[in-house]
């Protein structure tokens, strides 16, 4: 391939340090513009993996690289800015008394200040239409609302690449329809880490299957929802009555 | 136990403030040798759990409450020298962003609260360790002793601090008795809720408590299970 | 005796004012003067601190803040109260018969002392807090030569205030509501069960927290996102100088 992936695992394998392996040789690439789902059972090694997209853990053995930078030591300041994590619990993600100055914490702490860190505070807020709230406190808003301001603390930062862990948890069906379409309509480079194999059909393309902490299937996410014996195996399973159909 | 401005006079709480000054820098020059950076997010999240605990009344007799002052639990949690910092940081913020002890009174506070338990508190929690059996039981009546001890210390040195710098309007055995007197009773809880603390962190995660020492190391073993 | 700390911190943003413009530190310097002009006042000239709470009022006003956020921090002093009211009882001769109880001249004035001089502290430190951001002040204090790894300590402690207080509030839900009303020592065994599960739940909610903040470049400072204020100590330094002003009048006479 001629294109520089935008993020790219080789042979990651990561050992807590009780012992406990979450990830045993996991090879994944995402190219520039896809979305991906990461597919697994509770402890599958799934956050795991998602921490070790930015530099949060660091393999074991194997390697990171996000479009083409490693992620270690030097670099690991422009690979955060790179890679935007949004945490499965917006409450370990806002922290700041209000709206705005929790959006404006990462540019911050990319030395962004004055008129520019005001611009993109603004402009994040508005991509996830929550720019009406910047100056409420986060824990007074929804949890769809701090899902969303969550998202815009990470767009502040100007990624080019979004990593989602469950971003559908404990949604009320339009709060979920409103980020899948936030998501899908922001058009970038997004990896979706979920159990929720519904959510992962609506947003992405291309999934990947992890149990036990390998890469056990890896293809067109429909391919792989239809593959019930496959989902069986790996303590996944579609809600019952639902058929999957193109659309 | 927040001493608040005014109980104790401008040139003995000035005094204090220099001797706290001076306690919290040895504290300083101690911690870092224990890599102080990268302890600092564990110290501030004891800092953060002495202040909320501060804000669980426990009752003390019909209906009356006392409340956690958490020096000898940070102390036994992340050792006497992160603890008095957890302590010093919890003072400084309360007395600045929540006026619950006066600023003018932070080095009798920092002095009562955060180095008498971090120095007589714990050095009797060390003394204490090596008496009892080393085993989880020893390791919570020692804390529970220390505890008591340095809520009862913490009295008496305000005491002493009021009889140098208090108003002499009460005679200073009657403020003793007094002081004592209630503390004692708040020790007892003070000791229940750090024992019950420390045994709770230590069967689920036996490698945060710091003065756990060897029973720490050999956390999986039976002997740190058994109570 | 401390449940004001729960909402003690103003959610959403400082109110402009003069104030609220000054450098923290500065405000924090000033605070430490007033406060040791008050302590030093001697109890019996009461005008004086009549005038100390003028200043106090000039604070408040030219902070734009309301007085029911003022009156409210008085709830803090509760404990020492106790203290107060107890020295005319304790204390020692001459006493004064009032309704048939012989109350201690001394122990009057020193359970006035405490009541004033605590209750101006209360006050003035409110002030700050209602004016200055809680991020600001940890600059501040920087500025003041606090040692960098206290100042974090504090930036990590006010960080997982809200971790630790959250978590307690649901324990304390899920308490209360199996109907524990303990009124006893005895009987607060639930309640130091409380506070080992809170350490070892916020424990492992600040570790994903520590993440979340690694994740968006956290190094280690918190960075100050507020306008730059003016370090100007004038006119600011006039406000403890008319105390310390009023202190040495009183003193004097």
């Amino acid at each position: 391939m001629n294109e520089r992936a935008a993020l790219e695992l080789r042979g990651v394998t990561f050992a807590y340090p009780d012992g406990h392996v979450a990830l045993r040789g996991v090879d994944l690439t995402v190219h520039a513009g896809e979305r991906v789902a990461i597919l697994g059972p509770n402890g599958s090694g799934k956050t795991t993996l998602v921490l070790h997209l930015n530099g949060i853990h660091s393999p074991t053995a194997g390697t990171v690289t996000v479009e083409g930078l490693a992620v270690s030591g030097a670099e690991l300041r422009e690979v955060r800015r790179r890679v935007g994590l949004v945490f499965q619990d917006p409450d370990d993600q806002l922290f700041m008394p209000t709206v705005g100055q929790d959006v404006a914490f990462g540019p911050a702490n990319l030395g962004l200040r004055g008129a520019a860190l005001e611009a993109r505070v603004a402009d994040a807020l508005e991509r996830v239409g929550m720019a009406d709230c910047r100056d409420r406190a986060p824990h007074h808003l929804s949890l769809g609302q701090r899902r969303r301001v969550a998202l815009a603390t990470v767009l502040s930062m100007h990624p080019d690449v979004l990593v989602f862990d469950e971003p559908s948890a404990n949604l009320d069906p339009a709060a979920r329809r409103e980020l899948a379409d936030l998501v899908v309509g922001l058009a970038m480079t997004t990896v979706v880490v979920t159990h929720d194999l519904l959510y992962a059909a609506e947003l992405c393309p291309r999934s990947v299957l992890l149990d036990d902490g390998v890469v056990v299937a890896d293809g067109p996410t429909l391919d792989i929802l239809r593959d019930r014996e496959l989902l069986a195996a790996h303590r996944l399973e579609l809600p019952r009555g639902v058929a999957l159909v193109d659309w | 136990m927040h001493v608040p401005d005014g109980v104790v006079d401008a040139p003995t709480s000035l005094a204090a403030g220099v001797a706290a000054v001076g306690a919290v820098a040895l504290s300083l020059r101690a911690a870092r040798a224990e890599a102080l950076e990268a302890r600092a997010p564990l110290t501030g999240l004891v800092a953060a759990f002495v202040f909320a605990a501060q804000m669980l009344n426990f009752p003390v007799a019909s209906g009356t409450s006392g409340h956690l002052l958490g020096g000898l639990l940070a102390a036994v949690l992340v050792g006497p020298w992160l603890g008095s910092l957890a302590v010093t940081t919890v003072l400084v913020v309360q007395a600045l962003l929540f006026a619950d002890g006066g600023i003018s009174a932070l080095g009798v506070n920092v002095l009562n609260m955060a180095i008498v338990p971090a120095v007589l508190g714990y050095g009797l929690f060390w003394v204490a360790r090596r008496l009892l059996p080393g085993t989880r039981r020893g390791l919570l009546a020692a804390t529970a002793l220390a505890a008591f001890a340095s809520v009862v210390l913490a009295s008496v040195a305000f005491t002493l601090e009021y009889a140098v710098g208090g108003n002499h309007a009460a005679p200073i055995g009657t403020v003793l008795t007094a002081m004592v007197g209630v503390h004692v009773l708040i020790g007892l809880g003070e000791a229940a809720i750090t024992a019950l603390t420390v045994g709770a962190v230590l069967s689920a995660r036996p490698d945060l408590v710091h003065g756990a020492g060897e029973l720490r190391r050999r956390a999986s073993g039976h002997e740190a299970v058994a109570a | 005796m401390s449940g004001g700390h729960g909402h003690a911190v103003r959610a959403g943003a400082v109110p402009a004012s003069v104030v609220s413009r000054l450098d923290a530190g500065v405000k924090v310097v000033c605070l430490v003067a007033f406060l040791f002009a008050v302590v030093a006042t001697p109890a019996r000239q009461v005008w004086a601190f009549g005038a100390h709470l003028g200043l106090v009022v000039l604070a408040v006003v030219l902070a734009r803040m309301p007085f029911g956020a003022l009156l409210r921090r008085l709830a803090l002093e509760v404990p020492f109260v106790a203290f107060a009211l107890a020295l005319p009882f304790l204390g020692r001769a001459p006493f004064h018969t009032v309704l048939g109880v012989e109350l201690s001249v001394p122990g009057l004035w020193a359970g006035w002392s405490i009541m004033a001089k605590a209750t101006l502290g209360v006050l003035a430190t409110a002030v700050l807090a209602w004016s200055t951001a809680v991020a600001e002040i940890l600059v501040g204090l920087e500025e003041l030569r606090m040692p960098a790894s206290l100042v974090a300590i504090a930036a990590f402690m006010l960080r997982y205030l809200d971790v630790v207080a959250g978590e307690l509030r649901r324990l304390q839900l899920a308490r209360l509501s199996r109907a524990d009303d303990p009124r006893w020592i005895w009987q607060g065994r639930a309640v130091a069960a409380t506070a080992g599960s809170l350490f070892v739940r916020s424990f492992e909610r600040g570790e994903r927290v520590h993440q979340a903040m690694l994740a968006r470049g956290f190094d280690g400072r918190m960075p100050v996102t507020t306008a730059p204020t003016a370090r100007r100590w004038w006119p600011a330094l006039a406000w403890p100088g008319a105390a310390w002003a009023v202190a040495a009048v009183a003193m004097a006479r």
